[in-house]
């Protein structure tokens, strides 16, 4: 009863912004990163690297919070989505 | 909403922020309760315990309509090997009377908590967020929301905002948290058929079963794993060290697969259909890494003030005591008419002589031992050892029980690396254990 990350996040109910609440503060340091820890440690898959720049799928944030402690270089500037936007759970 | 003026502002509906807002409405403060999502619980997330007796102190009258799912009769520990457990458990009629702790889901209780404030009077705002402290000097004298005009002032702001809590690194009474201070939980919401859940876990009406499991299943990374029953649900999810989760590079919903696939696990939720995935983090600093808890103008309570006693999974329970004291304190400030961190102090009296203070003084080492100790060793080798001693004392092959002993024994040394290792991890545990 596995399930993919795009079925997981298809049972949360989200209410996207146009706005993205998370933005990479500087391409460059990416580029330098060598591990790309925020493209393994996100439990929504919200980064991924494209070999040149981090995209940054906001849509998809559970606005758990790992990626702005764990991300080695602090280079994600974190906040919550607007008020009534983003994830709202069900059971929680 | 522009220059109105109240006693108190609660940032965040969760149980501190709805303890607080609660307690102090129904003293007759007037009292705003501020929350981001559509409504209370719309961003929260637990395992699944919620406890009766800080419920009760925060309620008397009220607890037992609380919306939950069932009421724990037995507590299992697992200690999981790749395909086998060592197991230990605890079942007892006793906890019905009265109720020790129940599976509650956040959405509902949120809620129905946050209605109790509002019922006293609490002036609920939700989809708001705050966006920052107002402060004048080292006061705080309010918050500024995301609304137009969206400034609101009080005498007192009750930091109730979870684990993240921008508004209190804003007052930087905490550094940043780092990695090895927070694990990062996911988890699945099963349905499965309550005659199902009746069956697997021998429950009869509304009784419930929790099951915390360690070892393996986390993948060589310091986490604990989790499978509480709800009505007709299961919570099973895992968490782990956000440091450790760095270093492995192990996606955290992929680790929540593995943990379905465990033999122990599989037959328990096989056939059930996921009906919502969620993450979050938990403080887990323990009593190192709590801040101050108040000072001029402002209160820190739950989440927010890392008061969660992980050794225990015991966080929400924390939450709504520190709320209410938090409260208290303010209804004291009130009387006074003094806000400073001279009377709002006695918060922090509160808390350092409650269960709080003690419970997490008394684990205070294990966040370091977790954050120094080879996870390794703590997490696959030690239960992996456990789990073979265990099956070599089981099994009957004509072997004779001495030598089996002694094998036993060597098992866990070289786990260990050597006897000494072994005796100095356990005196470690021990000491990490008692303060």
């Amino acid at each position: 009863m596995s399930s993919s990350i795009a079925e997981k996040l298809f049972t949360i109910r989200y209410k996207v912004d146009d706005q993205s609440h998370l933005i990479i503060k500087d391409q460059q340091v990416c580029l330098t990163c060598e591990t790309k820890e925020c493209t393994h440690f996100c439990p929504a898959d919200v980064y991924d690297w494209t070999g040149e720049i981090t995209t940054v799928a906001f849509e998809n944030c559970i606005e758990c919070g790992t990626c702005r402690i764990g991300c080695p270089y602090y280079n994600i500037h974190w906040v919550y989505p607007k008020g009534g936007y983003g994830i709202t759970y069900k059971y929680g | 909403m522009a220059n109105e003026k109240f006693d108190a502002i609660v940032v965040g509906a969760g149980p501190a922020g709805s303890a607080a807002a609660y307690t102090m409405a129904k003293a007759g403060l007037s009292v705003v309760l501020l929350e981001r999502g559509e409504f209370p619980g719309a961003k929260n997330l637990f395992g699944g315990v919620l406890y009766r007796k800080q419920l009760e102190d925060v309620l008397p009258d009220q607890w037992h309509k609380a919306p939950v799912e069932r009421h724990i009769v037995e507590q299992r520990i697992w200690l999981m090997g790749k395909d086998s457990a060592v197991t230990f458990s605890h079942r007892n009629e006793a906890y019905k009377e009265p109720y020790n702790c129940w599976t509650a889901l956040r959405v509902k209780f949120d809620q129905w908590f946050a209605s109790q404030a509002e019922a006293a009077g609490a002036l609920p705002i939700y989809e708001t967020v705050a966006t920052e402290l107002i402060t004048e000097g080292d006061r705080v004298v309010g918050v500024r929301t995301d609304r137009e005009d969206g400034d609101l002032y009080a005498d007192v702001v009750v930091i109730a905002d979870g684990v993240n809590s921008l508004l209190g690194k804003q007052l930087g009474i905490h550094k940043e948290w780092q990695p090895d201070e927070v694990s990062l939980a996911v988890k699945e919401i099963i349905a499965l058929p309550k005659e199902k859940i009746q069956d697997r876990f021998n429950l009869e009406g509304d009784e419930g079963v929790t099951i915390e499991f360690m070892g393996e299943t986390s993948l060589g990374m310091a986490g604990m794993g989790f499978l509480y029953t709800n009505k007709d649900t299961l919570s099973l999810g895992i968490g782990v060290m956000v440091n450790h989760l760095k270093k492995k590079k192990i996606k955290p919903y992929e680790l929540l697969d593995h943990v379905k696939k465990h033999p122990m696990i599989r037959r328990l939720v096989e056939g059930g259909e996921t009906k919502e995935y969620s993450g979050h983090l938990i403080p887990e600093g323990g009593w190192n890494s709590v801040p101050p808890l108040s000072g001029n103008g402002w209160c820190i309570t739950g989440d927010a003030a890392q008061l969660v006693n992980f050794v225990h999974r015991e966080g929400s329970n924390l939450a709504m005591t520190s709320g209410r004291m938090a409260g208290e304190a303010v209804i004291e400030a009130k009387k006074r008419g003094d806000f400073s961190r001279e009377t709002l102090r006695l918060y922090d009296q509160k808390v350092a002589e409650s269960f709080i203070r003690k419970d997490l003084v008394k684990y205070k080492g294990m966040h370091q031992i977790l954050k120094e100790e080879d996870p390794e060793l703590l997490f696959t080798r030690l239960p992996q050892a456990v789990n073979r001693a265990a099956y070599e004392m089981f099994l009957v092959d004509g072997v004779p029980k001495g030598e089996k002993q002694k094998k036993a024994i060597q098992y866990l040394k070289q786990a260990a690396g050597g006897t000494w290792n072994l005796l100095k991890v356990g005196m470690k545990g021990w000491r990490a254990m008692n303060g």
